[in-house]
């Protein structure tokens, strides 16, 4: 008899402990996926503000046709992206045609002196790190989210229940900042 | 106590601020205490008036209880109000202002940056109207946080070194070192500035009481302003103590390694702080309750002789060297 209450109170400690370890696992998930939004919300706003921006250089630089296409088709590209690989390999193009742009509106005084460019180009500026912070955010957050689903015990409940792996948002740009080492 | 990660940093915070609640409440328990028991007893106590016998001290009981608890009464209204309106006290008190997008853009850029890098709400921000070069955070958490900027740190600093600025604040907001901060700063700030004006209050009365003395052993009210007063004496400079000791200077360490850990950016904290050890003008509005806020000591010259233990803030070089070293 005694026996037996004590395999109803382990099988009940251990539902108790499954319980719990599938909440922290799900709100890990919930993480990554409002990590994920907030990058696609600046996503976005970038591709809000770039025909504004082409718009204001044509005035001033309309014979810089190459670059100014090249942002277009970025940015275009970036828009109709499919998948975590193929948007970050999209949008490092768009970052990169940008960075020409702003580059070339160093040749160009009038340019330079527009209020409405100086307004666009720190906004860009601002949500090109905000694209950059967002996307640091979610790799850290991934990375605590993958590394939770392949301990134990959670990876007994992580596998059965469908916790899969996630993708980081890979870089390739040599100008990236390595992680730096913080000990507490 | 060593702290090993992020959260634990963030519970001893917490911890750290219960217990600053708690002996806070008791101090002003044990005071209330006294209080009733010295009246009591000086009241029981003295030559009867119409025997001209001595009597008995006795010590009412139910009467000290209840001031105690009138005493605990207040100190939890205290302790309320620096939870929920302590921020908005030290920056009225730092004669700050709330900004909006339209009045600058950029700084609302950066800080918008560093929350999204961060994953928490993006706090108020404040304008100090100071040309000192300085900044500070305060609230009670991420959701209830502002951060403050002088003036004359907004316009010296490029965006880099803006950005790297709010990171550190943005850290202490991370880090729930606002709470503990600001209640120390109102709690404590209140409590001595109590012990000042009480002092000075009884040093300049005492003349006029000693005259007006016409009872035989002393006016019982007399007799508690002085024990309490002689009480206050002795707890008010490690009270002053405690608050310079509340910021120590691992919060500020830990905080410049948290502001590189969002920004990715070495170099653009230790520029920040290079800058600010240039300017050696000193930040009016700051006092002895709120210096331990600020990223850098309100009076600059205290970096240079600031070489006990009791110091706020580490040496800048230091602090720079430290930073540098985390990419390595």
């Amino acid at each position: 008899m005694i026996g037996l209450y004590i395999a109803i109170g382990v099988l009940l400690l251990l539902a108790i402990v499954a319980v719990a370890v599938y909440n922290r696992l799900v709100q890990k998930r919930v993480r990554c996926e409002e990590a994920w939004s907030q990058i696609d919300v600046q996503l976005k706003r970038r591709y809000d503000l770039i025909p504004n921006l082409v718009d204001t250089v044509k005035g001033y630089a309309a014979h810089e046709k190459e670059t100014l296409e090249n942002v277009i088709q970025a940015r275009n590209a970036a828009v109709g992206a499919q998948g975590v690989q193929e948007q970050a390999e999209a949008e490092n193009m768009l970052s990169g045609a940008l960075r020409q742009l702003f580059a070339l509106s160093e040749a160009y005084p009038n340019l330079k002196a527009n209020e409405n460019f100086a307004q666009l180009q720190e906004e860009l500026t601002s949500t090109e790190n905000k694209i950059a912070f967002a996307r640091q955010h979610y790799n850290d957050t991934v990375a605590v989210y993958n590394i939770a689903i392949q301990q134990f015990p959670n990876n007994m409940i992580a596998g059965p229940l469908g916790f899969q792996k996630r993708e980081m948002f890979e870089i390739e740009d040599p100008e990236q900042r390595e992680a730096p080492k913080v000990e507490f | 106590m060593a702290v090993q990660t992020f959260h634990q940093l963030i519970a001893r915070n917490k911890r750290n601020s219960v217990l600053l609640i708690a002996g806070f409440m008791v101090f002003f328990l044990g005071l209330g205490l006294l209080i009733g028991m010295v009246w009591s007893g000086v009241e029981s106590g003295g030559v009867d008036p119409v025997t001209g016998e001595d009597r008995p001290v006795e010590i009412n009981w139910h009467f000290s209880v209840g001031v105690a608890a009138v005493a605990a009464g207040i100190a939890f209204l205290l302790t309320m109000a620096s939870y929920y309106k302590g921020g908005d006290a030290l920056l009225s008190m730092s004669g700050a202002r709330q900004i909006s997008k339209a009045d600058d853009p950029q700084l609302f850029n950066v800080v918008d940056e560093l929350a999204i890098a961060a994953g928490q709400p993006a706090p108020r921000i404040y304008i100090i109207n100071d040309t000192a070069m300085n900044a500070f955070a305060t609230g009670r958490d991420p959701k209830h946080a502002t951060v403050a900027i002088t003036i004359g740190l907004r316009q010296k600093l490029n965006r880099d070194e803006l950005q790297a600025v709010m990171a550190h604040e943005m850290s202490h907001v991370r880090h729930y070192d606002i709470l503990y901060a600001t209640l120390m700063a109102v709690l404590v700030g209140t409590l001595v500035m109590l012990c000042d004006i009480f002092l000075r209050s009884l040093w300049f009365g005492a003349g006029s009481r000693r005259r007006s003395r016409d009872r035989q052993g002393g006016n019982p009210l007399q007799l508690i302003l002085l024990v309490i007063a002689v009480i206050l004496a002795i707890i008010a400079p490690i009270l002053a103590r405690m608050i310079q000791m509340a910021l120590s200077r691992q919060r500020e360490y830990l905080a410049d390694a948290g502001a590189v850990e969002l920004t990715r950016n070495p170099d653009g904290l230790a520029a920040a702080l290079n800058k600010l050890t240039s300017d050696q003008e000193v930040l009016e509005v700051a006092n002895r309750a709120t210096a331990p806020l600020y990223i850098v000591h309100p009076i600059k010259k205290f970096e240079e002789r600031s070489s006990s233990i009791f110091k706020t803030h580490p040496p800048i070089k230091d602090r720079v060297r430290r930073i540098m070293s985390l990419v390595q």
